[in-house]
């Protein structure tokens, strides 16, 4: 600890601000400036960050860098924020990614840019509300606030068919979280008047209501990861959402399920996840295989790595729900490495699309010839989506089909086909689109990345690759962690 | 005979008011020609000094008078205080607005005032003839008020509709209360009513019945469903400034009204009234949100939000206990200040020439001012309870209320409504960024009006971030 200094609100509150700030730089006439602030800020948001990975302590079980203020009396809520070996990371990746987003769109966003940048540093700061917070009403306020950034980034800066995709994204959201909402009052009401974490997480409960508590975490969580059958906006927001967009909503936004998940639905009600462990598992293997068949028939390059998120997520809700160290430490690593991963694989297709202004896999082909370099990144992340052990993408998958074999050698069986048909659906639209002859003549006209791209995807396929080789430091601040919530899941709270 | 003057303090913003209207209508016939603004001026005064007597009057204890037909009570004092500072707020929105049309006229400012004048005899009454003697006050001069342009086809078919299905519902209100009245051997004191109901009375089943009108009535002056169907139309028909009036302090009135009559007089028949409110409120939430996605004028389009916000703030009045009534006049407080904001933005929009009807004048907004199309987001977020705006807050606390009495059920087809809720706010944000402007005339308003209003976005946002002082203030009330 940096003598109590509040190290977490300042994560929180300081790209927000600065994301004010842009805003403040007003029409198109300032976007240098615009641009240069948004930079600035979310380079100084990272920076702020890392004294948050160099001052934890992963031997500690519980709550650290905790602040604690009375925010509303009335129903005595509190601004509690504090982070574990689970929150750490994603604050980390949430950090690391908004610089990049911020980059990605310097040279294409030329309308409103200062409301561009200023939504992903304020989508930043709130997501780090959301990682960080202990109340479940903080929780659920930057829960929610997270959704408008996003509305508008896909709304206004979106392809065609955005109003669609934007008013779908954000009433699937909040159809989940207002039953997580409910289910909050009622925990405030059977706590005795309490909106504390963890104060839930000690709070005993007979087993009806905590299957319908899990059931309002699940509508709200397994929105967000999104889960098969609920996942449909999934695909239509990621097409129609700007680079950026997509990059942040498959990076981040994704992964407040899977957080969800961690902080919520298990501890609170272990019970219910052990009774419903099996449906569980049931649906993260259909995403995982069926979603995975679904991806391999896409026409559209967005579309595909859309699908591909989903069925890497479906991996994320298999780990969890195995119970066991494992399970839910190879869960985090593939949250963290896909969000390295589906980042750089919807940036690539950025890269495409800003010179072609098409997704459309057939309208490539012969891309190699040139762009070579570009060639190259995309080979390196194309991999690494498919599972190839040295990246990133192998290790998460191979820690929970481990885990998975413990339990049962059939779950094991059918989640391990995803290193199949992952490598399938990747690496075929990887030929069509890169190799072969040139296809027609536009792609006879693209030019090579630019050092402004080379710059983002230099550094996304070193994480990607230092993850894969060299995961201890990730394993490490989790451990503690993960363990002690195990252990908590092993108590039962009937 | 002797003769005992009643004891008038508690009365005094009331006669000061009635003073100064009397004063502006006289002030108006004699200098209006040279001092155009001189009844403005005289009604904000007025105003302000029933603020400053409230506020210096103020005294914890309650206080009956004029034979405990009137009372002077905390509740009162809070509710008085906010609709002073909403009409206020209203006179500034609006008076631009009605002097383009034509309507900035000494009627109009002493009708705002006698309906002020009305809503504040409703919140202090203490006795059946004083509510309704209240009520009627303020309703004619609604009446007027809609009638106001009277070379205006809708508007005066809404005026109609109004007046006719108005006196309909005060019929129904004053026969409840005869019934009432009969019922419980002739207690017309709402203190006397409680007594009666409480120590049991010999014909509960007229009392129940009388109950049913007593609650038709309220329903009508509360526009919820089913008693709904004048809103959209007096919304649509009226000019706009005339319907920010109907649709804010009024509001705050229809509460004191419901915790005068039902909570405080009929307080030992809950468990009969919050099976009938229950009804009601899950009808309002389902009429107004559904049908709310059909228009496409906002007017009519807020009328039946305004539908669905009152069957929500309904839920609260259902709990039946301090908390819930807290939880309902902080919903109702919030709701008024969205809805002056929100009518604001209709007027700040509308110019001498162009009236905003249609939600697609709203396009484009974020091209034409991002200043005043991020005020708008902030009203429309609230309005659909999201967070960080106090509009969550809102629903927070009512939904806490009644999941805290036990009715979750209640509480989950609330959000689901809710959610319903949510498409058609969001449209309006859709067309103010996602879209191309159609005109592009400049906004340019007035000093005050543009201050007034950012403020008033700015209220939204930052009691979303900060609601304690307001819970506290709604606690305090009703404690």
């Amino acid at each position: 600890m940096l003598f109590g200094f509040p190290l977490i609100s300042l994560v929180i509150w300081l790209p927000i601000l600065i994301g004010i700030l842009v805003f403040a730089t007003g029409g198109d006439n300032n976007a240098r400036l615009a641009k240069w602030v948004a930079l600035i800020g979310s380079i100084m948001g990272l920076l702020v960050a890392i004294p948050l990975y160099m001052q934890f302590d992963p031997t500690m079980v519980g709550m650290q860098f905790v602040e604690y203020h009375t925010w509303i009396e009335s129903f005595n809520i509190h601004y509690h924020l504090g982070i574990d070996g689970i929150s750490m990371p994603l604050i980390l990746l949430n950090c690391f990614i908004t610089p990049l987003v911020v980059i990605a769109g310097w040279q294409v966003i030329n309308n409103r840019v200062s409301q561009y940048m200023g939504a992903f540093l304020v989508m930043s700061g709130i997501v780090n509300g959301v990682f960080s917070s202990l109340d479940a009403i903080l929780f659920y306020v930057f829960w929610e606030a997270s959704l408008i950034p996003m509305f508008l980034i896909i709304g206004v800066w979106g392809g065609p068919n955005r109003v669609y995709a934007a008013i779908k994204f954000f009433l699937y959201t909040l159809m989940g979280s207002l039953l997580m909402l409910v289910a909050f009052i009622y925990l405030y009401n059977v706590s005795g008047g309490s909106f504390s974490i963890l104060d839930y997480h000690k709070l005993s409960l007979p087993l009806t209501p905590q299957i319908l508590i899990f059931i309002a975490f699940l509508i709200a969580f397994a929105v967000k990861v999104p889960m098969w059958p609920v996942h449909t906006w999934l695909p239509d927001a990621h097409v129609e959402a700007p680079t950026g967009g997509s990059v942040v909503l498959a990076a981040i936004l994704l992964k407040l399920g899977g957080y969800g998940f961690l902080r919520y639905s298990l501890p609170i009600v272990p019970d219910a996840s052990e009774y419903l462990s099996g449906m569980m598992i049931g649906l993260s293997l259909i995403a995982v295989v069926y979603i995975g068949l679904i991806a391999l028939v896409q026409a559209d390059m967005k579309k595909l790595i859309a699908y591909s998120s989903v069925s890497h997520m479906g991996f994320v809700t298999l780990g969890f729900f195995l119970f066991s160290s494992y399970g839910i430490e190879g869960a985090m690593v593939q949250m963290i490495s896909h969000g390295f991963i589906s980042g750089a694989m919807f940036l690539c297709v950025g890269v495409m699309y800003d010179r072609l202004h098409s997704r459309q896999i057939s309208d490539y082909g012969g891309v190699a010839n040139k762009m070579p370099v570009f060639a190259a990144f995309f080979m390196l992340f194309a991999m690494a989506n498919a599972g190839l052990p040295g990246t990133s993408g192998f290790v998460g998958e191979f820690m929970v089909i481990m885990a998975a074999i413990e339990t049962n050698f059939w779950y094991a069986f059918c989640a391990a086909t995803t290193l199949i048909f992952g490598a399938a659906y990747t690496l075929w639209m990887y030929k069509r689109v890169i190799f072969g002859a040139v296809a027609n003549a536009k792609v006879e006209t693209l030019n090579d990345v630019s050092y402004r791209e080379i710059f983002i995807l230099t550094i996304l396929a070193v994480a990607v690759l230092w993850i894969g080789l060299y995961p201890l430091p990730l394993t490490e601040v989790m451990h503690a962690t993960v363990d002690d919530l195990l252990a908590h899941l092993s108590r039962s709270k009937l | 005979m002797n003769f005992l003057l009643p004891n008038l303090v508690p009365a005094y913003p009331e006669i000061f008011l009635l003073i100064m209207v009397c004063v502006a209508l006289l002030a108006e016939l004699l200098v209006g020609d040279k001092l155009p603004y001189i009844s403005y001026l005289l009604s904000q005064i007025a105003l302000f000094g029933c603020a400053f007597i409230t506020f210096f009057t103020f005294s914890p204890e309650v206080v009956y008078t004029f034979s405990g037909m009137f009372v002077d009570d905390t509740l009162a004092d809070i509710l008085k205080m906010i609709v002073y500072i909403t009409v206020s707020i209203f006179l500034v929105y609006s008076h631009k607005y009605v002097a383009m049309r034509d309507m900035f006229s000494g009627e109009f400012f002493s009708l705002v005032l006698f309906a002020t004048l009305g809503m504040m005899v409703m919140i202090s009454a203490n006795h059946f003839l004083t509510l309704y003697l209240g009520l009627e006050l303020l309703s004619l001069s609604l009446y007027a008020m809609v009638a106001l342009r009277r070379d205006s086809v809708v508007a005066t078919e809404a005026a109609m509709k109004f007046f006719i299905l108005g006196a309909l519902a005060s019929g129904f209100l004053l026969y409840g209360m005869s019934l009432v009245y009969g019922a419980t051997g002739g207690a017309l004191d709402i203190t006397r009513v409680a007594e009666m109901i409480q120590g049991g009375v010999d014909n509960p089943k007229v009392l129940v019945v009388g109950l049913v009108f007593i609650i038709a009535g309220i329903s009508f002056k509360l526009s919820v469903a089913p008693f709904h169907m004048w809103v959209p139309d007096v919304y649509h028909g009226a000019p706009t400034a005339v319907v920010l009036f109907i649709g804010s302090a009024p509001k705050i009135a229809a509460f004191g009204f419901i915790m005068r009559l039902l909570v405080e007089g009929m307080g030992g028949m809950a468990a009969d009234w919050q099976e009938m409110l229950i009804i009601i409120a899950v009808l309002s939430m389902l009429v107004g949100n559904f049908a709310a996605i059909a228009q496409t004028n906002i007017k009519r389009m807020l009328a039946y939000s305004t539908i669905s916000h009152m069957g929500f703030m309904l839920l609260g009045i259902i709990s039946a206990d301090s908390n819930g009534y807290s939880s309902a006049m902080f919903y109702m407080i919030v709701y008024v200040v969205i809805t002056l904001g929100t009518f604001g933005m209709i007027m700040l929009l509308s110019r001498k020439e162009y009236e905003v009807e249609k939600i697609d004048d709203f396009k484009g907004l974020n091209k034409r001012s991002p200043w005043y199309a991020f005020i708008t987001l902030l009203f429309m977020l609230s309005l659909a309870g999201i967070p960080p705006t106090v509009g969550f807050y809102a629903k927070l606390s009512v939904l806490q209320a009644v999941m805290g009495v036990g009715y979750i059920w209640l509480a989950i087809i609330a959000v689901l409504f809710s959610l319903v809720g949510a498409f058609y706010y969001l449209r309006i944000v859709k067309l103010m960024y996602f879209d191309e402007p159609e005109s592009d005339a400049a906004i340019a308003p007035a000093g005050d009006v543009g201050l007034l209003i950012s403020t008033n976005g700015m209220a939204v946002l930052i009691l979303g971030i900060f609601p304690q002082t307001l819970m506290t203030l709604c606690f305090y009330a009703l404690h």
